[in-house]
């Protein structure tokens, strides 16, 4: 047996790869292949039983309805506000731990930038809430201020998950600036580079894949969140509460997977202009 | 209207019901569709139990917060375990927030008995998902009012497809501190929400789109709206963009009942539609909050026990019907929950004598003006002709809820 599998390189690359490619194929794809089907039937409204005729009428009520553009575009919105806080959050925290924290410190920096991701998320969420409550301490601080708190709705809601989203973007950009070697910044100054122009023109440009692999993080975590929304965004909704409210309340499975196929269009998009970037190669 | 691409649904919606006459007990809900119109609703032909059996030892009971409590909200407040103490099975209780989550929970038939309302009842029985009721088996049946017994709501040609448990109106709740004159009519949270801008909450669900009804039915009677359920185009639009307009002084939404609560407490929420339960849950943890019946009257709720057609534990679930209409148990929920119980043999065992009166238990008339959660749909439940005038549907509903939400 063991010399057979040894003589067909083939045979043991076959072996090794069929169980995951399985996975892959039939529970992760075939999930989503379920998903797309689901779009294409319809339900009864009043006994929520699903009729197994195909029709386009759920993308029909998607591109038609205008409510669903405003939420799509509002959903987008937020995304690109949540990616790019993180990145000019994350950027000078990764080049402090990649280049100027000395190793201990370094360590120490990595571990408190986990840390928030051992707690739950619906804690981290519902600790917003308290934040924004009308009673809360944004509230008490802004107070001497003349200011109200935001209370509950987008903003709060892009705060929220600007705060949740951080690792996912600092840990990438850390990984690649430690990439970039010390000699550089040497040469750049040697050159008559002031730090900025050194900043500016050889560590972003090399960092530059690092933070779109992050993006790819806060931008597809955003655009699939409900649960912040629910808890700190007021009134509003995006794409995932009228996914949810669809699967969920109303019971119509086909246009909740009409309307997830919008974000898996959108992520997909974002990945293709991702790889020209080359980006991909620094997950 | 941007309706088209429902037109079919629509129709089908109705016409499902008939389809799944015509299907008679396969109840898959397939393709089948005939001419809507037609007189009558048949359900799919479930068996109904014929005698009760051995318990099972346990039951799963799917229920509105507050009909089902077992000393876990407040040790005092308790019914469920003397229920498992008496018959032997252990209750398994999942409470539920708006109706069509309870149909949806249903539809996994993971749950044995569900506590459902109007508005969600008749499409349990067009689903197939419930069974027709053995009233015989129950002893305390004979006890219920008899303006409950027979209604739209929970039965079909006489067949009765569960136990009515009780009725009431939704409330008006205010933040005593923060709003002043105290409110008297639904206006403070339509017309006049700006008065406390950004401070004002509302149900989530589309079946909250018959309260925007009622108050225009009131105000506004050129548009002709007789039934807050029964709306064509035109009057569905007024209530969206009265809802539109209502939308931009809401802080929240709520379909779970704890975050109203907490909502109040917080002062995030200072005035909005309410249970008395609510209230009740609200003032016992320090909000300073009251609750009242406007004067242009209320949407309500008139719930019915039923049970599944494919229930696991059935002897179990009919112990608990009986159970929870017994006069010991209604007095309790009653009490608790704030509302009419539908055994008014429960009236002498109220720890407030005069609760019965009260909440007009015993008075038919009183009940009728309730406009109970009744699921729209295309043929007008206000008598106007049919296919002449078409209402608009659950369907179109939860489009245009989606809508005023923005």
């Amino acid at each position: 047996m063991s010399s057979l599998i040894d003589r067909r390189p083939g045979l043991r690359v076959g072996l090794l790869l069929t169980p995951p490619m399985l996975w892959l194929g039939v529970a992760y794809l075939g999930a989503l292949a379920a998903l797309l089907m689901t779009s294409l039937w319809t339900q009864d409204d009043f006994t929520g039983l699903i009729e197994r005729t195909w029709t386009l009428e759920n993308f029909q009520e998607l591109f038609t309805v205008e409510v669903y553009r405003t939420i799509t575009v509002r959903t987008i919105g937020i995304a690109a506000l949540v990616t790019v806080i993180d990145a000019v959050l994350a950027f000078p925290i990764a080049l402090y731990m990649a280049k100027i924290a000395s190793p201990r410190t370094q360590r120490l920096l990595v571990i408190a930038v986990l840390m928030p991701l051992w707690a739950s998320y619906l804690v981290k969420a519902y600790a917003w809430r308290g934040m924004f409550a009308a009673d809360g301490p944004i509230a008490w601080i802004a107070a001497p201020f003349g200011i109200d708190s935001p209370g509950y709705g987008l903003p709060a809601t892009t705060i929220t998950l600007a705060y949740l989203w951080l690792p996912y973007m600092i840990l990438p950009i850390f990984a690649g600036l430690e990439r970039v070697p010390d000699s550089l910044f040497e040469a750049s100054a040697d050159l008559g580079g002031r730090s900025l122009l050194t900043l500016r023109r050889v560590v972003l440009p090399m960092a530059f894949p690092a933070i779109v692999a992050g993006s790819i993080f806060t931008f597809s975590l955003t655009m699939g969140d409900y649960i912040a929304v629910r808890i700190v965004g007021g009134t509003s909704q995006l794409l995932g509460n009228v996914v949810f409210d669809n699967s969920g309340a109303a019971n119509n499975l086909p246009f909740a997977a009409a309307v997830a196929t919008v974000p898996i269009v959108v992520m997909l998009a974002y990945l293709a202009a991702a790889r020209r970037t080359g980006a991909l190669e620094n997950l | 209207m941007k309706m088209t691409g429902r037109k079919h649904l629509a129709a089908v919606a109705s016409a499902g019901l008939l389809a799944l006459a015509t299907a008679c007990g396969t109840s898959s809900g397939d393709g089948e569709t005939s001419t809507p119109g037609t007189q009558g609703f048949n359900p799919p032909d479930v068996p109904m139990m014929q005698e009760l059996g051995d318990m099972e030892g346990e039951v799963n009971i799917l229920a509105w917060p507050g009909y089902a409590e077992d000393g876990s909200t407040d040790k005092s407040v308790d019914w469920v375990t003397p229920f498992e103490e008496e018959t032997g099975c252990e209750a398994n209780v999942k409470y539920f927030g708006t109706s069509d989550e309870a149909v949806q929970l249903m539809h996994s038939g993971e749950y044995d008995v569900v506590s459902a309302s109007g508005d969600a009842s008749l499409r349990l029985v067009a689903s197939g998902d419930a069974a027709p009721v053995n009233t015989d088996l129950l002893e305390n049946y004979a006890d219920i009012e008899e303006f409950l017994k027979d209604r739209s709501w929970n039965s079909v040609d006489g067949q009765m497809y569960g136990v009515p448990h009780g009725w009431g109106a939704n409330l008006l709740m205010y933040n005593t501190e923060e709003v002043s004159p105290a409110p008297t009519s639904w206006s403070a949270v339509f017309d006049d929400a700006s008065d406390n801008a950004g401070k004002v909450t509302a149900y989530d669900s589309p079946i909250y789109i018959a309260d925007a009804a009622l108050y225009l039915m009131n105000t506004q009677p050129d548009l002709g709206i007789k039934d807050p359920y029964a709306l064509d185009e035109e009057q569905l639009q007024a209530a969206v963009d009265l809802l539109k307009q209502q939308n931009e002084q809401v802080s929240e939404y709520w379909a779970d009942y704890l975050k109203e609560v907490a909502a109040f407490k917080s002062g995030d929420s200072v005035i909005g539609t309410t249970w008395q339960v609510i209230a009740s849950v609200a003032q016992g943890e320090g909000a300073k909050v009251e609750a009242f019946l406007p004067d242009e009257g209320s949407t309500g709720w008139s719930d019915t026990w039923m049970i599944h057609s494919d229930a696991k534990n059935p002897n179990c679930g009919y112990a608990w019907m009986d159970y929870i209409t017994s006069p010991k148990a209604q007095a309790a929920v009653a009490e608790y929950f704030g509302e009419a119980p539908a055994n008014t043999k429960a009236c002498d065992l109220t720890s407030d004598k005069s609760f019965c009166d009260t909440y007009h238990a015993t008075d038919a008339d009183y009940s009728d003006q309730i406009h109970y959660w009744t699921t729209p749909i295309e043929q007008c439940l206000d008598g106007r002709p049919y296919p002449d005038t078409k209402c608009t549907d659950y369907g179109d509903w939860t489009t245009a809820w989606t809508e005023v939400k923005g």
